[in-house]
């Protein structure tokens, strides 16, 4: 007997519907949710308040300030040297990269020039943190849709690239090895041959990424068409980085900027994405580490002979002036705008980290999406709290 | 100036520079143009460094049309950044040999109000406070940073969020670090710190209090040369160390 033929459970069916249609009709009641500040989805301590209508963002209000260390106050009592020991702890997943523009800034104001070799070496570097720092978020992309298998392939091949990084500087996560007029230190015996094996690891994670994640169809209906932005947005909000370029916009400091490393000389692609959703986010990064990795080995191939440390006083006073300097790092375009009156210490430095202003558009983004949607683009918009907040 | 660039430069490459800078010199030329073109007498200064950069004032009270002028006529698409310089010099030394910090002689009040106005930067500039704010041109390539001057103590200045909503959050902390509030502002609120704090921590006379209770001692630090003498080891670098 099936529940049609029986009265009874027709007239049990009918009042269900009727109940569901009152309750559409009435108002559903508003609801605040607090999504961390300990939450997978953040990366260190972000809270997000999210007003809800039902499933519904109705608004998003992200309360930063957890982890405000005050580096704009602090440099000002440190000399310019000691500054990169402070900016290393900005974006911690990629600290090499944070060093080369403050660095870059007090050069152009000393009219210091790192020697070639220095320059060559630290592109290669600044690209090396730079697959440290994606990898990651490759990995991380597929654990918070609820993919755990990618983020163990993320960490033990990340670990191979830092076991480079910290052949050559010392330290895994804060190598504070970039200097004022060059580097710390020349390359270690045999570490190009190791590097380039490295290399080909990571190549291999971005095929299993490929085969892994890429495809999925779980991964593909909760990315695409999720979290739109569209060019002109972004740009207003400062978007920067793989956020931007999977809106379509064709810029990139590292062919575009012209500062002191020498992507210019190498053979690479910027890759942009026409949709700008979840998904394209995701997926420029996977194209970026591949080119990434043909910039390493194109930089090693590369290096020239001759000293890495410029002639530089042993007590360092930048002369008075002002310069600003940002380049194309993991996250994003990172910039200072230094300011030195001739002093040890600089007089104000003002930090631009990429994160901060990735993240000012979730307000907006957020809005009017569904609860499950709002890991899924945090995750895309990828931001690390320590370069938020500075 | 000491004679610190590389030696290694080669002839060509030099060439290239030179090359790129002419060039590059005309477009910054040109955007400065543009721009008094629309501000008039409301652009008070500009700074062109040859190939390398610009920078601008321009009155407070234009503040907003500046934004709008560079965005709509100069390309100026793309939202940097925005924050303030204090120019006002520290009440409470800033050498980095003093091994504590120490008011200077002559007070306070006299540091904010010296007879000869502020010792300021590139662009030029009269008051304590100036607002800095940077935009970016993403298809012609360049850069520019926007200052203006913001007087009294408390300072008041039009909200660019109008203009580019990515100032919102800038201009809250530039609000909380510096005191300059931003008229029409949406959500004028603190970002970093908590809703009870008081004083703005980025001015120069907010006291960096580990500074106060303990001497710094980045200075004892620094470490010899092999072959240094221990008698050179206080110099403050005029000389150089050429070996």
């Amino acid at each position: 007997m099936t529940a049609l033929d029986d009265t009874r459970q027709l007239a049990y069916i009918a009042g269900q519907a009727s109940d569901a249609r009152v309750n559409v009709e009435l108002e559903t009641e508003g609801m605040t949710l607090n999504i961390g500040p300990q939450h997978p989805a953040t990366h260190g301590t972000l809270r997000v308040i999210v007003k809800l209508d039902g499933e519904r963002v109705v608004a998003a209000e992200p309360v930063m300030g957890y982890m405000h260390r005050g580096y704009e106050k602090l440099s000002e009592v440190r000399t310019y040297p000691q500054v990169t020991t402070l900016v290393n702890r900005i974006d911690w997943l990629g600290s090499f990269a944070n060093e080369v523009p403050f660095i870059l800034a007090a050069e152009r104001l000393m009219e210091v020039e790192a020697p070639p070799r220095a320059q060559w070496i630290r592109t290669a570097l600044f690209e090396l943190s730079r697959i440290a720092n994606v990898v990651l978020f490759l990995g991380d992309m597929g654990v918070q849709l609820g993919a755990v298998t990618p983020v163990f392939f993320a960490f033990r091949d990340r670990e191979f690239v830092l076991n480079q990084i910290e052949a050559v500087t010392g330290g895994r996560f804060h190598p504070n090895f970039d200097r004022i007029g060059g580097l710390k230190d020349d390359l270690p015996k045999g570490w190009v041959d190791e590097t380039k094996g490295v290399l080909g690891r990571i190549r291999t994670f971005c095929d299993e990424m490929e085969d892994l994640v890429t495809g999925n169809e779980i991964f593909q209906a909760r990315t695409r068409g999720i979290g739109v932005i569209p060019a002109d947005v972004g740009l207003s909000y400062g978007l920067s980085g793989a956020n931007i370029r999977a809106s379509g916009v064709d810029w990139d400091l590292r062919r575009d900027g012209g500062v002191g490393l020498v992507h210019d000389q190498l053979d690479w692609k910027v890759w942009t994405h026409p949709d700008g959703d979840s998904f394209a986010r995701y997926w420029v990064r996977l194209q970026e580490v591949r080119e990434a990795c043909d910039m390493v080995e194109q930089a090693l191939d590369g290096i020239p002979s001759g000293p890495v440390m410029a002639k530089v006083p042993r007590i360092i006073k930048v002369p008075a002036g002002e310069a600003y300097v940002e380049t194309e790092n993991p996250l994003g375009v990172m910039g200072y705008y230094v300011v030195s009156k001739g002093d040890l210490v600089p007089y104000r430095v003002k930090i631009r980290s990429a994160s901060f202003n990735n993240i000012s558009i979730t307000p907006w983004l957020l809005e009017g999406t569904y609860v499950p949607d709002v890991i899924s683009i945090l995750a895309s918009l990828y931001f690390i709290l320590g370069d938020i907040d500075r | 100036m000491i004679p610190l660039s590389s030696a290694d430069a080669e002839a060509t490459g030099v060439a290239d520079e030179a090359l790129v800078e002419v060039q590059a010199d005309e477009q910054r030329d040109a955007l400065v143009a543009a721009l008094a073109d629309a501000l008039g007498d409301a652009l008070v200064e500009s700074h062109v460094e040859p190939g390398v950069d610009v920078w601008v004032r321009v009155v407070a009270e234009s503040w907003v049309d500046a934004g709008r002028a560079l965005r709509d006529r100069c390309g100026m698409a793309y939202f940097d950044f925005l924050s303030a310089i204090d120019w006002m010099p520290s009440p409470y030394g800033r050498d980095m040999d003093a091994q504590v910090d120490l008011p200077v002689d002559d007070g306070a009040a006299d540091v904010a109000t010296p007879a000869g106005g502020y010792e300021t930067g590139l662009a030029g500039g009269q008051t304590r406070f100036q607002l800095l704010a940077r935009l970016h041109d993403p298809v012609g390539h360049v850069g520019i940073t926007v200052k203006a001057d913001l007087a009294g103590d408390a300072p008041v200045v039009g909200s660019w969020t109008p203009v580019y909503p990515g100032a919102d959050w800038h201009e809250r902390e530039a609000w909380e670090m510096f005191g300059i509030t931003f008229r029409d502002h949406p959500n004028q609120v603190h970002l970093y710190l908590p809703s009870h704090f008081e004083g703005n921590p980025l001015r120069k006379d907010y006291p960096l209090l580990a500074r106060r209770v303990k001497p710094w001692p980045g200075i004892v630090d620094v470490e010899l040369m092999p072959g240094q003498e221990e008698d050179d080891a206080g110099d403050d670098g005029s000389e150089g160390d050429e070996s």
